[in-house]
């Protein structure tokens, strides 16, 4: 028997969201638990800073560039490598308990997996691999698949449809009549993609996702292995949990964050200190991606708004939490407590008010990019706590899973394993994390590439539709952990901006030609 | 109005390529939908998800090989045109372009996904026959 691996994910969770990382709103206490006896990760990113290619970065442990889901839309190859199936190979019981979004969520013709196994109720589809023998998708023998709300064909939509017809239409309908990102607002700010929610949440998908993994799990032989990737849509918007838990945090009652800026006269000042479409989309000149509404201007934004959609993220933070804690407390019944393993982050981060903006897209600060990252290795593998400091990617996830089980790390893999501490930090070569973003929507281009290494973060904006490839972002983590300071033009410090992305064109991976085509907004 | 456009080359000539693509009843064939109907200029395709699409279509052209419909009586479509070519490419083959033109424009993106999948579709079945 080895040990098991419990892999939670959040969607669009911000690093300050949790206690454990100075997060004085949520109470996050589960987590904590794990952060105090495992190791921490202060300076974790994603390789993407949208849902599809970061996922896709940390099942193959591939970079985005390599991996070919270059933006939302993009389906994963459905022959991509995934370290499930490795560990299934190996022995390891496989499941996925949530959201996935390897592959597109619109699919009326069903061509994807995912939506054919949420559709037809499966646990999962069966592919013939590469030696020729049936291996179920992306390695994955069991899929309970969702998303953010109650509508499409995956497991929990079909579940709480069953439950209770009226349900679904308690969300936040995500996208409006035009199929964009919804840009309505509700609460008591009329905020973006706010709603205050009548569904119990016994029938909320936070709920559903542990209990379905409580299920999963309690169906295991006790000297099984496993690998459990337990996959909360949550905080991710729309914003709406459910009505009966919104007395946790009073909107009124927040500051407002750190990185909102109040003056909008100061405000403005940041943005345009930023390479241009930061300002263009504040001001919603441009709108380069389909994350965001497209009829919504950043601009409107209200001091109001930003607490109230804070409360509400905070809020569906502690049901997270929460439910954590039950799955947690549904292992350790089983007497695998000491044998588990137990990796948290999510794929990306939300802006949350952060320069008055919400959401995400091509804007590589910490407000996305920074993630929460924590590993509590088994008890039974000895390994000390410790705050790691060194920078690191969610690319590092699979060899770490395959080191785990035992394995070696994968060819496939384009990162050593997460250190431990600091000091094996240096000796793995995690010296630099990679960020890329493309996106290509209806003639609207932007490409950035992004790393961040001794305290600074270095982006190069590539030509696109509004840039010409010499704007850029330098910020001086230390000095400006906000990033508020854009020193890309500041001839003193042009070494290092340059050193920098030396040290990032010959860092990244070859991108492989051709791109995959987009096959769907999302 | 979303427009978008995919293509594919196929080592068949264009009338082969033609008898098929022409052959509007039998689109399910080659692109990812469960079944078509034809009537006259009137086309309703199932997708495999139970959607149906009403059609009207507004060209079919055997001379210059092209086909075009529009998908109509579907409130959550207010706009579209698609269009297919055969076109010669001069040397014994064809080239075949799928183009639509749609709002909403997200619902483009994911028609130029299933005609990418049913171009290649076309061309493993034209040059496996």
């Amino acid at each position: 028997m080895g040990r098991k691996i419990l892999f939670i994910t959040t969607d669009q969770q911000r690093y300050d969201a949790l206690g454990c990382n100075g997060g004085v709103v949520a109470r996050t206490p589960v987590i904590d638990g794990l952060a105090a006896n495992g190791i921490m990760f202060d300076r974790a990113h994603p390789q993407n800073v949208v849902c599809m290619p970061s996922r896709s970065t940390m099942l193959t442990g591939q970079h985005v560039s390599t991996h070919g889901v270059w933006m939302n839309g993009v389906p994963l190859s459905s022959d991509a490598p995934s370290i499930a199936t490795d560990l299934r190979r190996a022995g390891y019981r496989t499941a996925l308990i949530g959201k996935a979004h390897f592959e597109p969520f619109i699919d009326p013709f069903l061509r994807f997996a995912e939506n054919r196994i949420g559709s037809a109720g499966l646990e999962t589809e069966m592919v013939i691999g590469e030696d020729g023998l049936p291996a179920p998708h992306r390695g994955f023998e069991h899929f309970a698949l969702a998303t953010h709300g109650g509508f499409g064909p995956f497991h929990y939509a079909r579940w709480l449809r069953e439950k209770n017809p009226e349900a679904a239409a308690m969300f936040f309908q995500v996208l409006d009549q035009q199929l964009q990102v919804n840009a309505g607002g509700g609460g008591d700010t009329n905020a973006p993609q706010v709603k205050h929610n009548d569904m119990p949440r016994e029938l909320y998908h936070t709920e559903w996702v542990a209990d379905q993994t409580i299920n999963w799990l309690s169906s295991l032989p006790a000297d099984a292995d496993w690998f459990c990737w337990m996959s909360f849509p949550d905080p991710h918007h729309p914003w709406d949990p459910p009505k009966s838990e919104i007395g946790r945090v009073n909107w009124r009652d927040l500051d407002l964050p750190d990185g909102y800026i109040a003056d909008a006269t100061e405000r403005e000042r940041v943005l345009d200190a930023k390479p241009r479409h930061w300002r263009m989309w504040y001001e919603g000149t441009f709108i380069s991606n389909y994350e965001a509404p497209a009829k919504w201007v950043p601009k409107t934004l209200t001091a109001d708004n930003v607490r109230e959609v804070n409360a509400m993220a905070h809020i569906e933070n502690e049901l997270i939490d929460e439910a954590i804690g039950r799955v947690l407390a549904s292992v350790a019944s089983r007497g695998w407590g000491d044998d588990v393993d137990v990796l948290y982050t999510t794929d990306h981060g939300e802006l949350q008010g952060d320069y008055g903006l919400l959401f995400k897209g091509p804007y590589h600060t910490d407000s996305l990019m920074r993630l929460p990252l924590l590993w509590r290795p088994a008890a039974s593998a000895k390994v000390a706590p410790a705050r790691v400091s060194a920078p690191v990617g969610l690319v590092s996830l699979a060899a770490t899973f395959a080191s785990i089980a035992g394995l070696a790390r994968p060819d496939y893999t384009e990162s050593e394993r997460l250190p431990v501490n600091d000091g094996e930090a240096r000796g793995l070569g995690h010296e630099r994390v990679l960020t890329e973003w493309d996106s290509v929507l209806f003639g609207k281009i932007v490409h950035a590439r992004t790393i961040c290494r001794d305290g600074w973060v270095c982006t190069a904006m590539l030509p696109g539709t509004v840039h010409d490839g010499t704007e850029g972002e330098l910020y001086d983590l230390a000095s400006d952990p906000l990033q508020h300071n854009n020193l890309w033009n500041s001839s003193q410090h042009a070494a290092q901006r340059d050193a920098l992305l030396d040290d990032m064109w010959s860092s990244l991976p070859t991108r492989v030609l051709p791109l995959r085509p987009c096959d769907a907004p999302v | 109005m979303g427009s978008v456009r995919r293509h594919i080359h196929i080592n068949r000539d264009p009338d082969t390529v033609w008898a098929l693509v022409g052959d509007l009843a039998r689109q399910h064939e080659w692109f990812p939908f469960s079944s078509s109907r034809l009537e006259g200029t009137k086309r309703w395709m199932t997708t495999p998800s139970g959607i149906t699409f009403e059609e009207d279509i507004v060209t079919h052209d055997h001379a210059l090989r092209r086909f075009q419909y529009r998908i109509v009586g579907n409130p959550g479509i207010t706009a579209h045109l698609g269009t297919c070519d055969v076109i010669d490419d001069g040397h014994g083959g064809s080239t075949v372009v799928y183009s639509t033109d749609m709002e909403p424009e997200a619902l483009a993106i994911v028609v130029a996904g299933a005609a990418g999948e049913g171009l290649n579709k076309l061309k493993q079945m034209m040059e496996s026959a």
